[in-house]
């Protein structure tokens, strides 16, 4: 009964999703108020309806309904009922229900709590936010039915990959598709201004808490995937630059550039054509990499199953709304007017060349990531670009952005005092260098870029806290002075403080990790030792051990340094008889300072005999766990930020005051 | 200037989409990813006999000026997939008269040694890679992996993983009737 309940509310989700993207739009154009707020309760309908579809599927995941294709697909009857939820998302139908959810709710939250905005801009965004519906719940409805039956049923499920059956990897992809999502209010407000024709200081205030939202979850989403790969994945690294992480990494690159954008909008009424193409393409950006993802354009780990009438349908739509708002952008775009003037050296020219970089860096990933594709059209040669180009080409794009990073807020409206800045950072600047200088002096050796890196790290880091304590007049005044200015300062001065930070944080687990990684890959028997980064590791055997639905083999390894016992590492490779798949259960010794990380893999020969041959791969991995630190500081500091009163939807009055302090500062 | 520079995003987003269409083709396999030694001449690698096996070692230059092309199968005892893809290769070689090379990956020689005793020995040379050195410089992901050499020593063709299989067997043979190991219409 479940599936034909959800069946049934899916289509009435798409016919509310029809009259929502005609009547508020038509609404809009007449003038007609009714119509306009008609918006609300179609929004509301519809999220309630795709709700109901989805919690009817994940019912039927849960009870382990084998009548239902997709469930006999994606789950067993053994699967852990945590995984069942998380299998409502995990094939294709699943995740796209999901995808269609979340913009459902995207509208729906605008439609509640986007009190303060006009109601004909509202009115036209909810009605683009439905025309997006319409042609997803359709995608949905006609080629990737979730709720499709199978006669006769299977008597259990196919699906067990145990390498799914992880918490990190069952929860990031809402996460992803928040954020990837997400970004889909931004671009109907975008279009729904365009249609408009206004496009002014306050647009750019209404769009950037949801843009801000959505960048939070991204953020999130990304680093906790990338968690995932790190410690189940068994290879200890943490990006690979493969096309799916790639399609995923370019939104938020984008949607970065975009929130910086819409801050100079706002405040200054400046870059408005600019703000509007990127909230078009960084939406643009996630529909690319739905469209990658489930068209199997590309080669990738991550695809799910391919049938090019889905890629066909998907194109269609990406043709549709990528083509149609931007052919829409260059017939509007160029009668905006301009907005307030600045200097080259201002807050403004800080963040132009901020989004400067992170657009050029966007279009190298999205080159990289699309390149074996053009190669292969053009001259039939097919080749695979990796991590060696994208290191190559992405991270000397970013130094430059780190540089400007930790200057910019220093930076005045309009026409900063580059000798007053420069009287201010100069000895964070000292300070930094001084302090690679001991790094290099007590490390010794690595690469000089890794050392570059480490000083604009530090430097953004120095800058960063720096800027703060100056804006909150640390060093005068009295302590209760200063507790009461931390109060004062606006929220979303501590956020940009707080993320900032992070990144510069991440960035010395990004750098620690990749140019002073120790790596040993070695046979060993009872008994062999493996030094690695002052570490000695002792194989002490391999035992088997049972687990409620594998058996593993877990090795012994006992790790001293300086002949002290330090941690014994238990490894597992276990084996999983029901999907007759292994995994590799690494064992990790984290600290601040550095993860040991040992996964041992099948005996080197698979002779009785010689079955105490074993391939063990150890790692010391520095700073690592700075990446996901970083990560949270990020998270964080837009959390802060999002509670900011000026952000708050539906706070008008308060708006103004704030404003006027700000500009006092 | 401004009104065309505002079409400049979607005269690129139609490009980057023209190509999607081209991408969409079903009979395309994005995964299919053929060895930088495509067209290329093989590397150079000398290897010794299997001790106690009666076939010759194998070296780079036993791979150039042959009178027809040569497939060069990596293999090992200790690799299952191997066990099961034997027999494919050696009707190749007792049906069709395909010259076939081996290369012994990291491997015991005697368990090599009993492995060919009991399975039958297809191979005309086989080269011990005991330190996987050959291999690398061969750039095999691992073992099963087969190549076809042209007759001037030019690396043509690489099969990845098991020759088992209809469609993999089908492909592997269009592979050798393009390289001229054997005729169309054999079978």
């Amino acid at each position: 009964m479940a599936p034909e309940i959800g069946h049934f509310s899916l289509a009435l989700g798409l016919a509310l999703a029809i009259i929502q993207s005609i009547v508020p739009m038509l609404g809009a154009s007449k003038g007609n108020l009714l119509w306009m707020h008609s918006a609300r309760s179609l929004a509301l309908g519809q999220v309630a309806f795709v709700t109901l579809a989805f919690l009817a599927l994940m019912y039927s995941f849960i009870v382990s309904d084998f009548t239902v294709r997709n469930v006999a697909e994606n789950s067993h009857s053994l699967k852990p009922v945590l995984y069942k939820v998380a299998g409502t998302w995990g094939s294709h139908e699943g995740s796209l229900l999901l995808w269609v959810l979340i913009l459902t709710v995207f509208g729906a939250a605008v439609s509640l709590f986007g009190r303060n905005i006009p109601d004909e801009l509202k009115a036209r965004t909810l009605s683009v936010q439905a025309w997006i519906s319409v042609g997803f719940l359709s995608f949905l409805l006609l080629t990737s039915n979730p709720f499709e039956r199978i006669f006769p049923p299977p008597a259990d499920g196919n699906d067990l990959n145990p390498l799914l059956q992880d918490l990190g990897l069952a929860l990031h992809p809402p996460l992803l598709y928040f954020g990837y999502v997400g970004f889909s209010i931004v671009f109907s407000f975008a279009v729904a201004a365009l249609l408009e024709g206004r496009i002014d200081a306050a647009w750019a205030r209404w769009v950037r808490p949801w843009t801000l939202a959505a960048w939070i979850s991204l953020t999130a989403g990304i680093a906790l995937g990338s968690w995932w790969a790190y410690y189940e994945l068994g290879w200890g690294g943490w990006w690979f630059w493969d096309p799916v992480e790639n399609v995923s990494f370019m939104p938020w690159l984008l949607g970065t550039a975009l929130l910086h954008s819409a801050i100079v909008t706002e405040k200054r009424d400046a870059f408005k054509s600019w703000t509007i193409l990127l909230s078009i393409l960084t939406f643009s950006l996630s529909l690319l990499g739905t469209f990658i993802v489930r068209s199997g354009l590309l080669t990738s780990v991550h695809a799910f199953a391919v049938d090019p009438e889905r890629g066909l349908y998907i194109l269609a739509l990406l043709a549709i709304s990528i083509g149609g708002s931007l052919l829409l952008y260059a017939w509007r775009a160029p009668n905006m007017e301009a907005g307030g003037v600045f200097k080259p050296i201002s807050r403004e020219s800080a963040l132009l060349l901020n989004n400067l970089i992170l657009a050029a860096s966007t279009g190298i990933v999205l080159f990289g990531t699309l390149y074996p594709l053009f190669l292969e059209a053009v001259s039939g040669e097919k080749i695979s670009v990796g991590p060696p180009f994208f290191n190559n080409a992405f991270i000397p794009m970013m130094l430059p952005l780190i540089l400007v990073m930790g200057v910019g807020p220093y930076f005045s409206w309009k026409r900063a005092d580059l000798a007053g800045v420069y009287q201010r950072i100069k000895y964070i600047a000292v300070l930094s260098m001084l302090g690679t200088l001991l790094i290099w002096y007590l490390v010794k050796g690595g690469p000089a870029l890794a050392y570059v890196s480490l000083l604009l790290a530090t430097w953004l880091l120095g800058a960063t806290v720096h800027e703060w304590l100056n804006r909150v007049r640390f060093y005068d005044g009295s302590f209760s002075d200063f507790v009461r200015r931390v109060q004062g300062l606006p929220r979303s001065a501590h956020g940009m403080t707080l993320a900032h930070a992070g990144l510069a944080v991440a960035m010395f687990g990004f750098i620690g990790s990749s140019a002073w990684k120790s790596e040993e890959v070695v046979f060993v028997e009872r008994g062999s030792v493996v030094e690695i980064a002052g570490f000695q590791v002792t194989f002490n055997g391999a035992n088997q051990v049972r687990g409620p639905n594998y058996i593993a083999n877990r090795g012994t390894l006992v790790v001293q340094r300086n002949g002290l016992h330090v941690t014994t590492l238990y490894p597992e490779r276990r084996f999983y008889p029901a999907a007759q798949s292994s995994t590799t259960e690494s064992a990790i010794r984290s600290t601040l300072a550095g993860d040991l990380y040992a996964s041992i893999a099948e005996p080197a020969s698979e002779q009785a005999g010689n079955s105490e041959v074993w391939t063990l791969r150890i790692l010391y991995e520095p700073l690592v766990n700075f990446i996901w630190l970083g990560s949270l500081l990020l998270v964080l500091g837009g959390c802060i930020s999002l509670t900011d009163r000026r952000l708050r939807v539906g706070a008008p009055k308060r708006v103004q005051n704030k404003k006027t302090v700000v500009a006092a500062e | 200037m401004r009104r065309t520079l505002a079409f400049a995003p979607l005269v690129i987003a139609l490009v980057v989409g023209a190509f999607f269409l081209w991408g969409l083709n079903p009979d395309r396999d994005p995964n299919e990813i053929p060895s930088v030694l495509i067209a290329q001449p093989a590397p150079a690698f000398s290897l010794g006999p299997i001790p106690g096996v009666p076939a010759l070692g194998l070296s780079r230059k036993n791979l150039v000026n042959n009178e027809g092309p040569i497939v060069l199968n990596v293999f090992a005892s200790w690799c299952v997939p191997c066990r099961a893809e034997h027999s494919v290769l050696t009707s190749f070689v007792e049906r069709n008269g395909v010259t076939l090379f081996g290369m012994n990956y990291k491997d015991k020689s005697e368990d090599a040694a009993r492995w060919l005793a009991e399975l039958g020995n297809p191979y005309e040379r086989i080269g011990a890679d005991v330190s996987g050195r050959a291999g690398l410089e061969w750039g095999i992901s691992g073992v099963p992996e087969t190549f076809i050499v042209a007759s001037d020593g030019t690396v043509v063709f690489r099969y990845v993983g098991p020759i088992v299989g209809e469609t993999a067997i089908k492909k592997f043979k269009t592979a050798l009737v393009e390289a001229g190991a054997i005729k169309g219409d054999q079978n």
